[in-house]
């Protein structure tokens, strides 16, 4: 199976076959990262662009290494070291891009919709690795196939995503993906952290975390971002974790065999506690990242013509 | 040389008339209406005039546009006087006020006056310059009212920017008030919008972009009707969207507060879910809002809470809108394909022609004190000829303006203006 697409923009654009034959592609290179020589030469003569206008070591690298793995020509270009900085504006660093020929460009970017915008204007594929509070499929996909690994199927699981949702392009991007695989989705945080009418996304929001955790396979945990005190979206860290941090008591209203997930990085203490974060049994943070690579190597692959 | 329109259903709210007759018109003035007048019959087989047939046609007072964006001085790489007079016309307006939020900030005599004389060099238009509130329109100091009155300034606005100083808004209405000088106000909160890109609902929820909420408007359209009320005052409400603001506007004109407000084709015509392609085309203050604040404003339009439609007028450069959805510019470039958008209320029943007219011509020169919106014997020759059967496709590239930035860009439309005339004399034709 091939995937009948140019560009990876969002897991809204994604059918549930899309979404599976990626997953299924991940899976069969899982086993590339565990070699000895961790490098097979599917992509070789490939270029891959990682164009990151926006802060990322993780995604990045991840990139990076899913290219480099397939041994794909990986070129990155942060927004500090391009020509961004001389006041070329996107449109242009596309197109200059596009002129030299590479095969696929991932980028990041503060701006929703920018992905978009140099998709429409450019042939190569485009990998959307974050945009503003859009989305950010890669990581959607590497947390539905480390769901999947862990308990078999996604269909019929409740999957709790607590924090920040508003600013939360993981967020969107899972509730859109966890929704069509079959899962149920509730969500908490505090009002000021709750997008205008997301009930409208097929989930549930519930001001109380416990709530929201209660009776959950998955319990999902958003990094809270500093500056956002400053908009008052919390009056302060102590306050938010007092009632938003998974700890070893509000765990205790989930499945006993729950999951703990996390984008990264955590803020240890503020929504995680450290024994959480560090539970073997519960914890599923660094697989997560494992399974990164390989989505990752997944979407270079068949958005390159490869197929499962 | 005189001029006979002859067969055309003329349609004068002012009169109250709607009729098919004939007009005459000499030295730049209306001679005479009526088929079997005096005047007309004798004209009919007469030299030196010129009969324009225009049966099927709509003969309307010339439109006038009380909120364009005409970017001179300053930012003349968006729209001049010029072509911003030149793009009127092509849309069937024979008089447009323009906002002060130029570069530099048409805040004093010398701005106004170097926009009436462009204006007077492009000979195309009727250009009303409107002056700011406050000095560079920064929402503190008060400009000087009485001059920029005196150099030809019809009214005083800070648009583009509210003018978040309440204490400060009293002061305007009341200075104003003693000069009669009408106020237009752009209600936002600027707390409560800031860094919004978007109507704040499920379509900024899954587009992951910054909302603006219906309140930011609504909030300062309450304030500013109490303040009216309070100093017994006039005010204009520019560019209406939400359904709140409607209604609070209509239960202070129950009230007798004396508030009008507009809306422009965009709020009648799109929601926010268009929003879905990121097309900066979409981006506007205020934003495009829900399907049910689009049925308010028609409600709000056809029960007359919303006295006048508008363009918002807002030409941009490709440079200025081919960006990410956050970094461009909000607004559109509406003076050429108001007409047309605009009949579409007619069609779904919502305004009757005269209405329609009324809201485009007449309740604007009312607002601003212009002696234009009327076809009365004596008044300028100021004529808009509609057809409107005629069915064409929006294409900026045909627009005379130099802000090509239009989300109506290859929709079909029915109804146009196809002459333009203004003081006697035709400044665009597509009839003969």
């Amino acid at each position: 199976m091939k995937l009948e697409k140019k560009d990876i923009l969002g897991i809204q654009d994604l059918s549930v076959g899309e979404i599976n034959l990626i997953l299924a592609t991940a899976e069969s290179f899982l086993e590339i990262s565990t070699r000895e020589i961790k490098k097979v030469p599917t992509l070789r003569g490939k270029t891959v662009i990682n164009l990151f206008f926006e802060a990322s070591t993780r995604t990045r690298t991840s990139f990076e290494i899913a290219g480099k793995r397939l041994s794909a020509d990986t070129i990155n270009i942060s927004a500090s070291t391009s020509s961004v900085v001389k006041g070329e504006t996107l449109i242009d660093t596309a197109r200059n891009l596009e002129a030299m020929n590479p095969d696929v460009i991932v980028i990041r970017h503060s701006a929703a919709g920018a992905p978009r915008l140099l998709a429409s204007l450019i042939r190569q594929s485009i990998i959307n690795a974050g945009d503003g509070a859009h989305e950010h499929p890669s990581q959607a996909l590497l947390d539905m196939m480390t769901i999947k690994e862990k308990k078999g199927a996604i269909a019929g699981l409740k999957v709790a995503i607590i924090g920040d949702i508003a600013h939360s392009r993981v967020a969107r991007s899972n509730i859109y993906g966890l929704t069509k695989m079959g899962a149920s989705v509730a969500l908490a945080g505090p009002a000021t952290m709750m997008p205008r009418d997301i009930e409208q996304m097929g989930i549930t929001v519930h001001n109380k975390m416990e709530e929201a955790i209660s009776n959950a396979d998955v319990v999902m945990m958003l990094r809270i971002q500093l500056e956002r005190q400053k908009q008052n979206i919390f009056p302060s860290l102590r306050e938010y974790s007092q009632h938003y941090c998974l700890n070893r008591r509000n765990i205790a209203l989930a499945k006993k065999d729950a999951i703990v997930m996390h984008p990264g990085p955590i803020n240890r203490g503020v929504e995680i506690s450290p024994d959480i974060a560090d539970d073997p049994d519960r914890s599923v943070i660094l697989d997560q990242v494992n399974k990164g690579v390989a989505v990752r190597m997944a979407l270079l692959y068949l958005l390159t013509g490869g197929s499962q | 040389m005189k001029i006979l329109i002859t067969g055309a259903r003329v349609i004068c709210p002012a009169q109250k008339m709607d009729a098919v007759t004939d007009v005459l018109i000499a030295a730049g003035k209306i001679a005479a209406l009526g088929s079997n007048t005096a005047e007309t019959a004798k004209n009919r087989n007469g030299k030196d005039i010129k009969i324009i047939k225009a049966a099927g046609m709509i003969v309307a007072p010339g439109l006038v546009d009380m909120h364009t964006h005409l970017r001179e001085p300053g930012l003349e790489y968006k729209e001049t006087v010029a072509s911003g007079s030149a793009a009127a016309v092509a849309g069937g307006f024979t008089s447009i006020a323009c906002m002060p939020n130029t570069d530099p900030v048409n805040d004093n005599r010398s701005i106004t006056e170097f926009v009436i004389r462009k204006a007077a060099e492009a000979d195309l238009a009727n250009v009303y310059p409107i002056g700011a509130i406050s000095k560079s329109s920064a929402g503190s100091q008060l400009t000087e009212f009485w001059d920029l009155q005196e150099a030809g300034a019809i009214a005083v606005s800070d648009d583009g920017k509210p003018v978040m100083d309440a204490a400060l808004m009293r002061r305007t209405l009341e200075y104003a008030h003693s000069l009669q000088l009408p106020v237009i106000v752009h209600c936002e909160d600027s707390n409560l919008s800031a860094g919004g890109q978007m109507n704040e609902g499920y379509y900024s929820t899954i587009l992951g972009l910054r909302g603006i909420p219906a309140c930011a408007e609504e909030v300062m359209i309450a304030r500013d009707i109490l303040i009216a009320a309070f100093t017994k005052t006039a005010v204009h409400i520019a560019h209406v969207s939400t359904a709140g603001s409607v209604q609070l506007i209509r239960e202070a004109k129950v009230r007798g507060v004396k508030v009008t407000a507009e809306t422009a084709p965009h709020y009648f015509t799109l929601t926010d879910e268009a929003l879905q392609t990121y097309s900066t085309a979409l981006k506007v203050n205020p934003p495009l809002r829900s399907a049910a604040d689009v049925a308010a404003i028609k409600e709000g339009l056809a029960d007359g809470t919303l006295d006048v439609i508008a363009t918002d007028h807002a030409p941009h450069a490709r440079t200025d809108k081919e960006l990410e959805f956050e970094y461009a510019a909000c607004g559109i470039s509406g003076l050429e394909t108001s007409v047309g958008l605009s009949l579409r209320l007619v069609e779904e029943g919502v305004l009757t022609l005269p209405q329609l007219i009324e809201k485009m011509s007449l309740n604007p020169s009312r607002i601003l004190k212009l002696p234009k919106g009327t076809l009365q014997t004596g008044a300028d020759a100021d004529i808009t000829i509609i057809n409107p059967q005629l069915k064409w496709t929006v294409d900026v590239r045909d627009f005379h303006s130099k802000g090509k930035n239009s989300p109506f860009n290859g929709w079909p439309l029915k109804g146009r203006a196809v002459l333009t005339m203004v003081g006697g004399k035709i400044r665009h034709n597509e009839l003969f």
